[in-house]
């Protein structure tokens, strides 16, 4: 139970850090070894991350946080557009500015809990949703989407003596690149940052009593505890991370559209936490790559890679297979994720970080010994 | 002259048409264990669930050591050193033993809201050895790492006792704490309880069972229909024929 000596921390993180950065070798194999996939990983891994701050430890289910994802992104390009292609202070502004946002949102939704809290939540997404469409046009360029165009002020790179030339300048983080494997890096780099914090949190006073929060919010407040600011204080934090994912998908594509801040991409951040394992530090990040490897790889299978891997078998059969498998890749990946996510809530309720755990316990025979335990007469 | 720690201050509150508690006037002592009786639907656990907020009296008050706790939210009432033991134990199922009780230990030492995310529990060895050192005293010291959840009902009231203890509250309001448990664990409460009497705690206790009552409390009250029936040493109650008329169901019929 009570594994989580700073040893075995220390252990993880530098294990973690090891497993990120060499990620573009171990990952090849699967086809999954090109640097806007592994963006995709880390950029998503840091949302979800940042997502179970909130629900893994207090429990509170948030269906609205793609709006931070997009009030970051549209931060991160305003400050492209203003200040300066740097990409340090798109990161900053967007962390503060998406934190404001979540501190407003968080303060009107946490006064309700449970189905409550996440109705409110959903409303104030597809609210910034439909905003950012209509009203907000002038900020966030409505369909179009926010992009960096010629004549933009870029106040602090002019003060440094930027010149606009023949092409529209690039975002960078002093003179280093952020497309292919730099971007790759940048973002990894922001993730492990980003892991090491939450690490923090979780094993720290402030995590136990958001993990009180969770088990028993009455307890906690004939206990002594003002429940309401540590639940804002967790909203705001993963509010802050998604704020963060969303600079850096802006960084890595410097256009913000507002279908980022859709129902489905609040929807898509439960999945991954759920699917890798609530409430864990790792799961969320294995269950945001695991959905973005199967929207990036299975999505572009076709009937004739399907033919080319199924080719050893004899003709008639083959069809049959390949029209059989056909329906779970391509446009029908979503079958599959579909149907992994049912298995997984089925049989593993802890996600894939229960199934690693279960499979460790038949490994070292530990299970034996503990059902043993639980077996003991209770009085 | 008595310090008096707690006083109900004529309490009256309705649930629709029924009184639950009508001019209710109780002054508990410091340093005392003072035991409130009576038969089912007397209105003890109202009267407790005004006490600490839980429910807000339709008028009266309830005065703590100078300060008045109508109106105050239940972690207020618990900041200024009141807390509770439930007739259903409330604890959190999903920590450990240890966890459930290091929670209480850091509301104490730091108040009701501190965003302190930054430094590991791993090395709050002051909170992890005071929170032992409770868990210890109700005597469930082997099973510090358990999942509280897994715990017998008789351990779960015993470990939020221990979670009560660790913040050495100056007024401990127990509902009903040997309900359900043996024999053999109702004795051991009831040394424990003598044995907190002697650090100063002051307790009220909320008890069916007359022999926790009596080998317990300085004073008993009893209630009978939201009111105030009888109050006094254990003897003088127990010779009290309008308290044996309430217990036989003598009532107002």
């Amino acid at each position: 139970m009570d594994r989580s000596t700073p040893r075995n921390d220390l252990i993880l993180m530098v294990v973690f850090t090891a497993a990120v950065l060499t990620m573009p070798f171990w990952l090849a194999p699967i086809g999954a070894g090109y640097p806007d996939l592994l963006q995709k990983f880390a950029i998503f891994g840091i949302f979800a991350v940042g997502f179970n701050i909130l629900f893994g430890l207090t429990g509170y289910l948030s269906f609205g946080h793609a709006a931070f994802l997009g009030v970051g992104s549209y931060t991160a390009v305003w400050s492209f557009k203003l200040l300066s292609m740097n990409i340090l202070p798109a990161m900053i502004l967007a962390i503060a500015i998406a934190g404001l946002f979540s501190l407003a949102i968080g303060y009107v939704s946490l006064r309700r809990t449970g189905i409550y809290f996440s109705i409110l939540t959903l409303a104030f997404a597809q609210m910034s949703y439909n905003l950012a469409y209509s009203v907000l046009t002038p900020i966030t360029n409505g369909e179009t989407g926010l992009r960096v165009v010629r004549g933009d002020p870029h106040v602090i790179d002019r003060m440094f003596g930027m010149v606009e030339g023949e092409s529209l300048p690039t975002p960078d983080l002093f003179g280093l690149r952020t497309i292919g494997w730099e971007g790759f890096y940048i973002c990894a780099v922001a993730l492990i940052v980003a892991f090491f914090i939450a690490l923090r949190i979780f094993r720290s006073p402030f995590g136990l009593a958001l993990r009180g929060i969770k088990s028993n919010q009455v307890r906690m407040s004939y206990t002594g505890f003002n429940t309401r600011p540590h639940t804002l204080a967790a909203f705001v934090i993963s509010g802050m991370y998604a704020g963060l994912a969303g600079a850096l998908l802006a960084i890595t594509d410097p256009l913000a559209g507002a279908e980022r801040m859709q129902w489905t991409a609040s929807g898509e951040v439960v999945l991954m936490t759920i699917l890798g394992g609530v409430g864990t530090l790792i799961g969320p990040i294995l269950g945001a790559a695991i959905i973005k490897y199967f929207e990036n790889i299975f999505s572009s299978f076709n009937e004739y890679t399907l033919e080319q891997t199924f080719s050893f078998l004899p003709d008639p059969l083959r069809e049959g297979v390949v029209s059989v498998a056909s329906l779970f890749v391509g446009e029908g990946w979503h079958l599959t994720l579909g149907l992994l996510f049912m298995l997984v809530v089925i049989f593993l309720p802890g996600g894939i970080m229960e199934g690693f755990r279960r499979l460790w316990r038949a490994i070292t025979g530990r299970s034996a010994a503990r059902r043993a335990e639980k077996l003991q007469p209770a009085e | 002259m008595e310090n008096i720690v707690l006083h109900v201050d004529d309490v009256y509150k309705s649930f629709g048409g029924l009184h639950a508690l009508s001019d209710i006037d109780l002054q508990i002592a410091e340093g005392k264990t003072h035991a409130i009786i009576g038969p089912n639907g007397a209105g003890k656990s109202t009267l407790l669930n005004v006490c600490i907020g839980r429910l807000k009296p339709d008028s009266g008050a309830v005065v703590f050591d100078g300060q008045i706790l109508t109106g105050k939210k239940p972690y207020e009432i618990n900041q200024l050193g009141v807390a509770r033991v439930f007739q259903t134990p409330e604890i959190f199922p999903d920590l450990t033993v240890r966890e459930n009780v290091i929670i209480p230990a850091l509301a104490k030492r730091d108040g009701a809201f501190a965003v302190d995310a930054w430094r590991g529990m791993a090395r709050e060895n002051d909170l992890r050895d005071e929170a032992e050192a409770a868990v210890t005293d109700v005597g469930l010291e082997d099973k510090l790492g358990h999942e509280a959840g897994s715990l017998s009902r008789g351990d779960k009231r015993r470990l939020e006792l221990a979670m009560c203890l660790v913040q050495k509250p100056r007024l401990l309001l127990l509902d009903e704490p040997t309900a359900g448990m043996s024999r053999l664990d109702t004795n051991r409460t009831i040394d424990l309880l003598k044995r907190i009497k002697a650090r100063g705690m002051t307790k009220v206790i909320i008890e069916h069972d007359m022999h926790v009552v009596f080998s317990l409390a300085d004073k008993v009250t009893v209630m009978a229909q939201g009111r105030i029936i009888a109050e006094g040493t254990p003897d003088e109650v127990r010779g009290d024929p309008v308290v044996q008329e309430a217990y036989l169901g003598g009532g107002h019929a």
